[in-house]
């Protein structure tokens, strides 16, 4: 056949324009570093840029989830509440096990699976309302938005939960590898019986809580990727009718779609349990625009068909840095709302009015 | 003659009181290119809709390799090999073209003994094969289907149809949306399938199309078959008459289709 169309492709937008749109966020990325750099005091310290890694994990985490939604020309409006809903049951069950006796060796990763296992709940329940039941994945997950909140305030009595084993703490707040230049290096434990000068000097790398959950997303990002699973997700997204008659059984995709979800936003649940030992309904409730944000800034469409684990990742550390950044320059923090909003209505508009600019479609 | 690929007989479809096809016989033979011809609600799509299993016959029977079937669904057509290729395609326009060839089918091979993943190559090498079979050219398979041409989208529809062994391909309006050069590149393509020994049956409203790729017509109106023709022995005149159903049709002996 003629190649004719294939040459009209990119007729609009001049390569460099082109470019840009491709990778407007990495380049958004890096200005906003360097703004925080030249702004901010001891922005680049080894300290800091790890803090940015780790205020990057709750909203890496759902949105990973909202990436398979997204792909599939869904969204998961829940997953702040589900998140919230995961915190609550997570505390709870470390006190209950911890209150029965086991050590908190066991009582810890006891309690963080049962909450996975539970999370996967509103996730089946989203994926039925969706897949089978045919409501808008809008107005299905809004619903759950509230009743996740809803029984998390139940479980938790309306107060955050408190008195956890303290090693929960420990495994949120560590890092695997302590440094003092010119002494000693030790792992997991921190040096012992260091002068006021050695603690200052320490470095520490590596949170714990960065590694345990960038294994989840890196397994996640290679099903989306390279795996059947991962391909139908996009076909889904491309086009329902072309799936469905090409054989895929797309309500039970839909379903695990829904949990994948679920589970990613009850992963950050019991992160947040981990890193500030406590669980509250309301943990998780500004972060489901966050979660969005990051899988549109990186790059997915809200039309479905496109996104990417790298892009969402991107984009969580485009909030995180946003996040971390103000810290550091003292703003108060309401005022990374209004960024973050405004980055979302923006990003929204060029992928409508500037596709090709984006490189999608004609 | 070799025995039938596709035989309707009576076959019969009724909404409430109107009767849309009403006892429609049909033969295909392996090799043919069958027109199905006729004016707006003259029962062509309900009469295709039967054959590949979205609507089911009030009465009347379908037969297919000599054996009778019953369509419950159009997957049930599918595993036959009976093969419908509508305007829309069904193409995901966000994946490339093997991938839309594979969809659904998609090679796997081990990956660390743990998990399977994507075996792009082979997908590529075996989507690459059939395309040449059928003599379609498309620059890049891994160009998404949304950067191809209208054709080439009907190429990779095809392409994806044969692969999987349709036995008897069914094409409703595969020209409407295409420029001239493209509609050309169709219809040969469609001489191709059929020297494969493919039948094909195409639903048209260009008599210019029909007339090019056909070896045979099926006219009707109002539910009913009017008229049988061999493509050779009739006129665009005379097909015209049938499907409005004027009782007056000119008869031009010298005129003939056009070169085939």
């Amino acid at each position: 056949m003629v190649p004719e169309a294939a040459a009209s492709t990119n007729r609009k937008a001049t390569a460099p324009a082109r470019w840009l749109g491709r990778n407007w966020a990495i380049v958004f990325l890096l200005l906003e570093l360097a703004a925080f750099g030249l702004l901010g005091k001891n922005f680049f310290s080894p300290e800091n840029l790890q803090n940015i890694l780790v205020a990057c994990l709750p909203v890496l985490l759902l949105a990973m989830g909202e990436t398979f939604v997204i792909i599939t020309g869904g969204i998961d409006l829940s997953v702040g509440f589900v998140m919230g809903f995961a915190t609550v049951v997570c505390a709870k069950f470390m006190v209950l096990l911890q209150a029965a006796g086991l050590p908190p060796w066991a009582s810890i990763p006891l309690a963080a699976l049962i909450c996975l296992a539970i999370g996967l709940i509103p996730g089946l329940i989203n994926g039925t309302l969706v897949a089978r039941l045919k409501v808008p994945p809008f107005l299905a997950t809004f619903g759950l938005y509230g009743i996740a909140y809803g029984f998390s305030e139940i479980i938790s009595k309306n107060t955050p939960i408190g008195g956890l084993p303290p090693i929960a703490g420990e495994i949120g707040n560590e890092y695997f590898f302590y440094i003092v230049p010119g002494k000693t290096v030790s792992f997991l434990v921190k040096p012992q019986n260091l002068a006021m000068e050695e603690m200052r000097s320490m470095i520490s790398v590596l949170p714990i809580l960065v590694v345990i959950f960038f294994v989840f997303v890196a397994i996640f990002a290679f099903v989306l990727r390279r795996t059947r699973f991962g391909q139908h997700t996009y076909a889904i997204g491309g086009s329902m009718d072309a799936a469905v008659r090409a054989g895929i059984n797309v309500p039970a995709h839909l379903t695990w779609i829904y949990i994948i979800s679920a589970f990613f936003a009850s992963l950050s649940g019991v992160m947040y349990v981990l890193k500030y030992v406590s669980g509250r309904a309301d943990a998780g409730s500004a972060r489901m625009l966050d979660s969005v944000v990051a899988v549109v800034i990186g790059g997915a469409s809200l039309y479905g068909g496109t996104g990417a684990v790298k892009g969402t990742i991107i984009g969580a550390l485009i909030i995180a840095t946003l996040e971390t950044g103000m810290v550091n320059l003292l703003i108060p923090s309401h005022n990374r709302y209004i960024a973050i909003g405004a980055i979302l209505v923006i990003a929204v508009l060029i992928d409508q009015f500037f596709p090709e600019l984006v490189g999608r479609g004609e | 003659m070799a025995e039938p690929m596709l035989q309707l007989r009576g076959l019969t479809k009724r909404f409430g009181g109107l009767t849309a096809v009403d006892r429609v016989d049909l033969e295909v033979y392996p090799g043919e290119v069958v027109g199905l011809l006729g004016d707006n609600g003259a029962g062509k799509s309900t009469l295709i809709k039967m054959v590949s299993g979205v609507y089911h016959p009030d009465g009347g029977q379908i037969f297919f390799q000599g054996r009778e079937i019953r369509l419950g669904s159009p997957m049930d057509a599918l595993e036959l090999g009976i093969e419908t290729l509508y305007q829309d395609l069904a193409l995901a326009e966000n994946l490339n073209v093997y991938a839309n060839i594979f969809l659904g089918r998609e090679r796997t091979k081990p990956f660390l003994g743990l998990i399977r993943v994507l075996d792009h190559a082979n997908m590529h090498e075996e989507s690459e094969k059939v395309l040449k079979r059928l003599e379609i050219e498309i620059p890049s398979l891994k160009s998404q289907i949304k950067h191809l041409s209208g054709g080439q989208r009907q190429a990779v529809a095809i392409g994806r149809s044969i692969y999987w062994n349709a036995k008897l391909l069914i094409m409703d309006e595969p020209t409407a949306a295409l420029g001239v050069q493209e509609q050309r590149k169709v219809l040969d393509l469609v001489r191709v399938l059929a020297s494969q020994n493919i039948p094909i049956i195409v639903i048209s409203h260009q008599l210019y199309d029909i007339f090019s790729v056909t070896d045979r017509l099926v006219i009707m109106r109002r539910g009913r078959k009017v008229a049988e023709r061999r493509t050779k022995d009739t006129t665009p005149d005379e097909v015209v008459g049938l499907i409005i159903g004027s009782e007056e049709v000119a008869q031009q002996p010298a005129g003939g289709p056009p070169a085939d």
